[in-house]
């Protein structure tokens, strides 16, 4: 859901760029209390796997398709600040290099899919894991929170896009959710495995099984 | 610190990031998306604009423009995509460990 240029107005690119400047300035200072070697090597390489993964377009019903978003994943392996900080970079290099999601839409983009979906996904994670730790409900607090990680941000797509005028709120509120409670089936199946592999490899990389970072 | 086994994880990790972006990604669905779906729908995708020219990109649209193959396009574009962020994360790396021998 990389909004392009034109899509929104200037007022909402700008006010969604500064709170994802604040966001990832934040996340950039609180990242900084468990900074090392190793978390630096696992986040290039959750980030490189979250790009190589959001290349892979899946069909959903309709003549539509949709992708692996990876906040859910980031947040959940690396904590919601590296997570925010993983797929802000993955994102601005979308943009720069690739034309995927626009240069000005930049800000936006980073505030639904790198704020917004990481800090919404990581706070259910959270929640769901205050529950109990055992395996199945740390499974299912993966389901849950990827798949409204997707859910939430594609919301706020369609807040922006109704703000900005581009078109009805109501109706493309009702779109955007709609086709993307669809295609977080996707994140939920991907995410789950991804999650599931590492925990059964190395269950101590995911840095939030530990403690809440 | 790094022991042996993270660098296994860390080679794993860089391999199936490459093999996704270079050999699965040339399966993926050309459907439009989510977004641009419920554009299509509503009759606004026509509002995108280039505001950027595309030339300034190195590879617009996930097409490696220096080869003639279509499939080459897709699987150098996530070549290079993989290869630039490891490339972002290093200079990270590096500039950790200088800022430490400072101390």
């Amino acid at each position: 859901m990389h909004i392009p240029d034109g899509f929104i107005d200037l007022k909402t690119a700008v006010s969604t760029a500064v709170v994802s400047a604040g966001g990832l300035a934040v996340a950039i200072y609180k990242v900084k209390s468990y900074f090392k070697a190793k978390v630096i090597a696992l986040m290039g390489i959750i980030s490189a796997l979250i790009f190589a993964l959001q290349m892979l377009n899946f069909t959903i019903p309709g003549g539509t398709s949709g992708h692996l978003l990876g906040g859910a994943l980031a947040a959940i392996v690396l904590g919601p600040n590296a997570g925010a900080i993983v797929i802000a970079v993955v994102l601005i290099v979308q943009a720069f290099v690739f034309m995927d999601g626009g240069v000005v839409a930049l800000g936006a983009n980073i505030f639904n899919m790198a704020i917004v979906g990481v800090y919404g996904s990581y706070l259910i994670y959270w929640l769901i894991g205050k529950i109990s730790k055992k395996r199945t409900i740390f499974l299912i607090s993966v389901a849950v929170a990827s798949w409204l990680s997707v859910v939430i941000a594609s919301f706020f797509a369609a807040l922006e896009l109704g703000i900005s005028g581009t078109y009805a709120m109501g109706i493309t509120l009702k779109a955007m959710v709609g086709v993307h409670m669809i295609i977080g089936i996707g994140e939920v199946v991907i995410t789950v495995a991804v999650i599931a592999f590492i925990n059964k490899i190395r269950p101590d990389l995911i840095l939030t099984r530990e403690r809440s970072l | 610190m790094i022991d042996r086994r993270d660098y296994t994880f860390i080679l794993v990790g860089i391999i199936a990031a490459l093999v996704i972006a270079m050999f699965v990604s040339v399966f993926a669905s050309s459907f439009p998306d989510g977004l641009e779906k419920a554009a299509e729908n509503l009759g606004f995708i026509n509002k995108a604009e280039q505001i950027v020219p595309e030339s300034i990109f190195l590879i617009p649209d996930y097409v490696f423009g220096a080869v003639e193959n279509e499939l080459w396009q897709t699987s150098l574009a996530g070549m290079s995509g993989v290869l630039i962020i490891l490339a972002v994360f290093g200079v990270v790396y590096l500039i950790y460990k200088a800022a430490g021998k400072k101390k």
